[in-house]
Order: C-alpha cells, then sequence, then structure tokens
C-alpha cells in the first residue's frame, strides 16, 4: 500500500522540500502570532469583566457610555480587522504559494494513475 | 413617520396573524426544499449539496445556521433583562469565528469530505477514531437541538398565549416533524436554502427593529441606555458586568467554551464541504464573520430596547420568559403584524438550525457509524442516504422529547453547554491532527472521549442540571460541581489528554507516511473533494 503509492511517497518528499517549508513557516508565521494576539485580547476582555466589573462601570464623560461598552465594541473592530488582514493575506500571499505546489502534486498523482 | 412605542399590553397578541405569517414561511420554504431536491441523491449531494455552493451563499447560509434562537431571542433577552451580561454572549460567539478562519476551515475543507470524522481517520486508525468523533458529534447535535427545540415551545407559548404544557409539547412536535421533512427530502440542498432564505429574514427583520428602536431615540445611544437604565430595577448596574454572573470563574468558563466552541461545532464544520475549493471556503467565513458581528450589534440596540421599550419586569412575566424580550419589543414597536412577523422569523430560525443539525447528525451516523464501522465501507449503493434519512427521523424524536424536558430555560445557556461539548471534545484533536505531527491515534482517544465524558459529567453535577430553582430538575439536588458551564476545567483537560494518549501509545507503522500525505494536502489543496459536476 504506502510503499506503492505515489501520491504517499511523492507527499512524504513535498514535505522535506525547501519550498513546502516554506510554506508552511509563511503559514505559521502569519497564522500564530494572530491566533495568540486575538485570543490573548479575548481572554483579557473576560478576565476584566470578570474580575474588575468595576473598572467596566467607569462612564466616559458624563455619558452612559462606559470602559465596558467600549471594549466589548473593540472586540468587534477587531474582529473585522484580523478577518480582512487575514483575506487580504491568504489572497495575496498565501494562495500563489500554494498554488504551483498543489500543480505539482496532482501531476504526481495522475502520473501514477487514478486513486 | 413617526413611530411610538406603547405601553406593551400582551392582550394585544393576535395568534391569528401569527399563524398566517409562519404558515406562509414555511410553504415557501416547503416549496423550494421540494424544487431543489432530488430523490436519488448521491452522498455527495445528500451531505454536501454536490459541493456547488458559491462562497457568498455558503457564508450566509453559515450565518443562517449560526445565528440560532440562541442568538436571537437568547441574547436580546439576556441584554433587556440582565444588560451587559448578555452582551458578552454575543462577544464569543463573534469572536469564536476568528479560530474557524484562521486555523480550521481552509486547512478542513482539504482533507477531509463529509464529516468532521473525516479529518481524523485521513491519518490516524479510522474505526476507533470515527466512532469517538461520531458520538461527540451526535452529543452537541443533541445539546443545541434540545436548546432550539426549547426556544419554540417557549416562544409559541407566548405568541399563541398559550399556557397548558400540552400547547408547548404539540409546538415543540411539529417543529421536529417539519424538520424532518425538510431534510429527507431537501438534503443538505434544501437545508442550505432554508438556512439562506431565513438569513436574509433574520437579518433584515432585525436591522428594521433596531432602525426603528434607534429611531425613538432620534439615534442616540445614550438615550436609549438612559432609558434602559431608568425601566430596569437593577437601575445603572445593567450597564456594568455582574448582574447574571456574579462569579469571575463562572464567566471565564462560559467565555473559553464560546470562544473555543463554534470552530469544533459539527454542523458548522460540516458546511465547509458545500463549496467547491478551500478559497470558497475562506469566503464563505469572511461573509459569515461579517453578517454575524454585524447581527450581534443589531442585538444590542434590541436589547437594550427591549428593556428600556418592554422592561425587564414585563419581559420575566410573560409567557416564555426572557426569550420573548424580541417579539415583545416587536409588539412595542410596530403592533401585533410586526410582533407576528418578528416571531415567524424567529420561528424560521429555530426550522433552519434545527434542519442543519439534524443533517449533521444523520450524516454523522450514517457515515461515520453505518457505513464506516458497521459495514466497513462495503456499502450498496444508495444505502448509506438512505440510512441517513430513517436516522433523522429518529433524531426528530429524540429532539423532540429533549426539548419538552428542557422547557422553559434561556436558549442561550443551553448552546453555552453545546459549545463546551465542542470545544472539550472535538477542537483539541482537529487542531492536533492539522498541526502536530507527532500526534496519533491513542491522543485522539484520550482527548475526545476525555473532553467528551468531563464535560458531559460536569453538565450533569452542575446547578444547571439539579439544586436550583432555575434547574432542570429542581426538586433534585446533586450538584456538586460549581460552574454553571464546564469549559474551564473540560477543555485544559481534553488538551492536556491528547498530549498524555499521544506520548504513552505508539504511533501505527505508516504514522509518517499518513502525517505526510495529510499535511500536504492540508496547506496545498491537492487531492482535496471536487465540486460534482451537475
Amino acid at each position: 500500500m504506502p510503499e506503492s503509492d505515489p501520491v504517499a511517497e511523492r507527499s512524504l518528499q513535498m514535505q522535506r522540500s525547501p519550498e513546502f517549508q516554506r510554506l508552511r513557516r509563511t503559514f505559521m508565521g502569519f497564522i500564530v502570532p494572530l491566533t495568540v494576539l486575538f485570543l490573548g485580547w479575548y481572554l483579557a476582555y473576560v478576565l476584566i469583566a470578570g474580575f474588575a466589573p468595576s473598572f467596566f462601570a467607569t462612564r466616559i464623560g458624563g455619558s452612559n457610555i462606559n470602559v465596558g461598552l467600549l471594549f466589548g465594541l473593540a472586540q468587534f473592530v477587531s474582529t473585522f480587522v484580523i478577518t480582512m488582514a487575514y483575506s487580504r493575506w491568504a489572497n495575496r500571499t498565501y494562495d500563489p504559494l500554494t498554488e504551483p505546489l498543489a500543480h505539482e502534486m496532482e501531476q504526481a498523482a495522475q502520473s501514477g494513475g487514478a486513486r | 413617520m413617526i413611530i411610538q412605542a406603547g405601553p406593551v399590553s400582551l392582550d394585544e397578541i393576535n395568534p391569528t396573524i401569527n399563524m398566517i405569517v409562519f404558515a406562509a414561511f414555511v410553504a415557501v420554504t416547503l416549496f423550494i426544499v421540494f424544487r431543489v431536491s432530488r430523490r436519488k441523491a448521491t452522498e455527495n449531494e445528500f451531505y454536501a449539496a454536490g459541493r456547488s455552493f458559491s462562497g457568498r451563499q455558503n457564508g450566509i447560509a453559515i450565518a443562517g445556521d449560526y445565528l440560532s434562537a440562541a442568538s436571537f431571542l437568547g441574547i436580546c433577552g439576556a441584554i433587556a433583562v440582565a444588560g451587559y451580561d448578555g452582551f458578552l454572549y454575543s462577544i464569543g460567539f463573534l469572536v469564536a469565528w476568528l479560530v474557524a478562519l484562521l486555523l480550521v476551515a481552509e486547512l478542513l475543507r482539504n482533507t477531509g469530505r463529509f464529516t468532521m470524522a473525516d479529518v481524523l481517520s485521513f491519518r490516524l486508525k479510522q474505526r476507533p477514531v470515527r466512532m469517538a468523533a461520531a458520538l461527540a458529534t451526535l452529543t452537541v447535535c443533541f445539546f443545541y437541538l434540545v436548546a432550539q427545540m426549547a426556544g419554540a415551545g417557549g416562544l409559541v407559548a407566548l405568541l399563541m398565549g398559550f399556557t397548558e404544557p400540552i400547547a408547548k409539547t404539540i409546538t415543540v412536535a411539529v417543529v421536529g416533524v417539519l424538520m424532518i421533512v425538510y431534510v429527507i427530502f431537501g438534503g443538505m440542498k434544501g437545508t442550505t436554502w432554508v438556512q439562506i432564505i431565513k438569513a436574509v429574514l433574520l437579518i433584515a427583520g432585525a436591522g428594521i427593529l433596531t432602525l426603528m428602536v434607534l429611531f425613538i431615540v432620534r439615534f442616540d445611544f445614550n438615550e436609549l441606555l438612559q432609558r434602559a437604565i431608568d425601566a430596569s430595577p437593577d437601575g445603572e448596574a445593567i450597564l456594568a458586568p455582574g448582574l447574571k454572573y456574579t462569579n469571575p470563574i463562572d464567566f471565564l468558563s462560559l467565555g473559553l467554551a464560546l470562544v473555543l466552541g463554534t470552530a469544533g461545532l459539527p454542523h458548522v464544520l460540516m458546511r465547509f464541504y458545500t463549496v467547491p475549493s478551500a478559497k470558497e471556503a475562506r469566503r464563505s467565513v469572511v461573509w459569515a464573520i461579517w453578517l454575524i458581528g454585524i447581527f450581534y450589534l443589531f442585538t444590542l440596540v434590541l436589547g437594550f430596547g427591549a428593556g428600556a421599550l418592554v422592561g425587564p419586569e414585563t419581559i420575566r412575566e410573560a409567557a416564555g420568559g426572557e426569550n420573548a424580550a424580541a417579539p415583545l419589543l416587536a409588539l412595542a414597536l410596530g403592533g401585533p403584524v410586526l410582533m407576528a412577523i418578528i416571531s415567524a422569523i424567529a420561528f424560521a430560525t429555530i426550522l433552519a438550525v434545527v434542519a442543519g443539525l439534524a443533517i449533521t447528525a444523520a450524516t454523522s451516523f450514517a457515515h461515520d457509524i453505518y457505513a464506516s464501522i458497521i459495514k466497513r465501507g462495503d456499502v450498496a449503493p444508495g444505502a448509506e442516504v438512505r440510512v441517513a434519512r430513517y436516522t433523522v427521523v429518529v433524531i426528530g424524536i429524540i429532539a423532540i422529547i429533549g426539548g419538552i424536558v428542557a422547557q422553559g430555560q434561556n436558549v442561550a445557556f443551553l448552546v453555552a453547554l453545546a459549545f463546551a461539548v465542542a470545544a472539550s471534545a472535538n477542537l483539541p484533536t482537529i487542531l492536533y491532527s492539522l498541526f502536530w505531527r507527532r500526534f496519533n491515534t491513542g491522543g485522539a482517544l484520550w482527548s475526545m472521549y476525555g473532553g467528551l465524558i468531563s464535560c458531559v459529567l460536569l453538565i450533569v453535577l452542575s446547578p444547571a442540571v439539579s439544586g436550583r430553582e432555575t434547574s432542570m430538575f429542581p426538586d433534585a439536588s446533586f450538584a456538586i460541581f460549581p460552574l454553571s458551564n464546564p469549559g474551564i476545567v473540560s477543555i485544559p483537560l481534553a488538551f492536556l489528554l491528547g498530549i498524555i494518549g499521544t506520548l504513552v501509545t505508539k504511533p501505527s507503522d505508516d504514522h509518517e507516511v499518513k502525517q505526510a500525505e495529510m499535511e500536504v494536502r492540508s496547506f496545498t489543496g491537492a487531492g482535496a473533494e471536487k465540486a460534482t459536476e451537475h
């Protein structure tokens, strides 16, 4: 099975190839910091809401708008910003890197016969 | 135009109008479901709609799947009664989508076919892993279904002015039967169209109500908050956290379950397979995030609007309790007709979500348990889809019974339990199998069963089930776990068990090859399932 499977063999080679390593590094290099950032920011929000509700109750000026409301809305803004940043990065940077590799793999699959 | 919100009188509710608007929605959606349905659907068509939906269509359907009764009725009600604490739900529900977008959606689309178990069994030992994943899927679907059904019962109690328990029971049964019909005949394609129609109606309806509320306060949000403060017995306290959650650990637990649950929800994961490529899966999540985010901004206005214009006390006393806040707001703003429309939309919401859950649970049973485990992949053509259709009937019946038992609970709260199960049983294994090369079958089983069992056990032992007036069984008392959401214990435990299980068990002989194959495919998309031609 695995020995005669051209896709499996090609996958092992591909996984070790510098092109694929670069692809994976690029992905992780973008995704991991961003994930740490948004999860940390969310967790900070939850912890403040839980442990320091009086800070969130602080009013801005004389209005009913308070710090908690602004922090909450900021979570919306950051989610939208990260979504668009990721989408842009994936379309411009990531997709062009994957296409030649995907093409190479599909050719290997075809030359090795239908799977 | 002058919108004047008068005092709400529950006598104004007109069951006939409510019934007509709701029947119209059911008629239209049934017509569409029958138009798009195919009697002899293949697995690809029945489970994944032939992977033929565009990113935008799927994004709207995801919003339709995700914006459940919990998001609409539950969050509006929670904000109306408990103020800021209700808002916390929507933030968790929204931020959670970043986990799905960044870490899961595309890689999953590249490696699976129909279910979450497909992804895991790509490189892990197929039968045990499928069994565990299917059980987790069925459990999450069960909690989620019960929540939606409970919402349906409460809603109709309010709309029709029913107070007798038998009326609620009948309503829950009607929802269950409609769900069965949609899924059996429509498959994934019919279900998706129901979700698309519902998402458009729901977001438009909530948008119109939001505009009406803002119009009353002359687009002055500060004024809206002032009115909500004046109407609430808790006064200013509604603007800060702490009315609903007095225990910060309980709150942290809920927050974790919400943010990590979405990317493990099986009915959300399954939606990524209805598009032709990973790129379309990405596009659909981007669409979904915008729609869901905007909708939650609406609910912030609607919740405080209901608090201000209806009043927390009236809401609490109404049949359906907190879940009735949004329909009552519509009644205050536009009288019985608007209330009928908003209630019909809320009903449509429940129907679309339960249909999505039912098809997910049925797929998981037919594809993972029946075809792969019982029949070991040797299934006659058409048999798998037939089994899936039978399963839908069984799931419908179970959901009806569960929905009757859970009457009166806050829907958002019940859904949060489903999120906790998803985050504990599913997410760790999904992430490990995508990103951790060494991860093996042992780790997956430890993590999935450990997460699933600990989570369900803690829910059973929590005040949600017994010991309090608001519990499911208020007369019994075996709540030895103090938190109402188990996430803070069961999620880290499941992640930890995944590591321990991997380290103490031996990898299979073809571990390296399979891992390489999966990794290359998940990152490049080579070999991923294509759309079927029509």
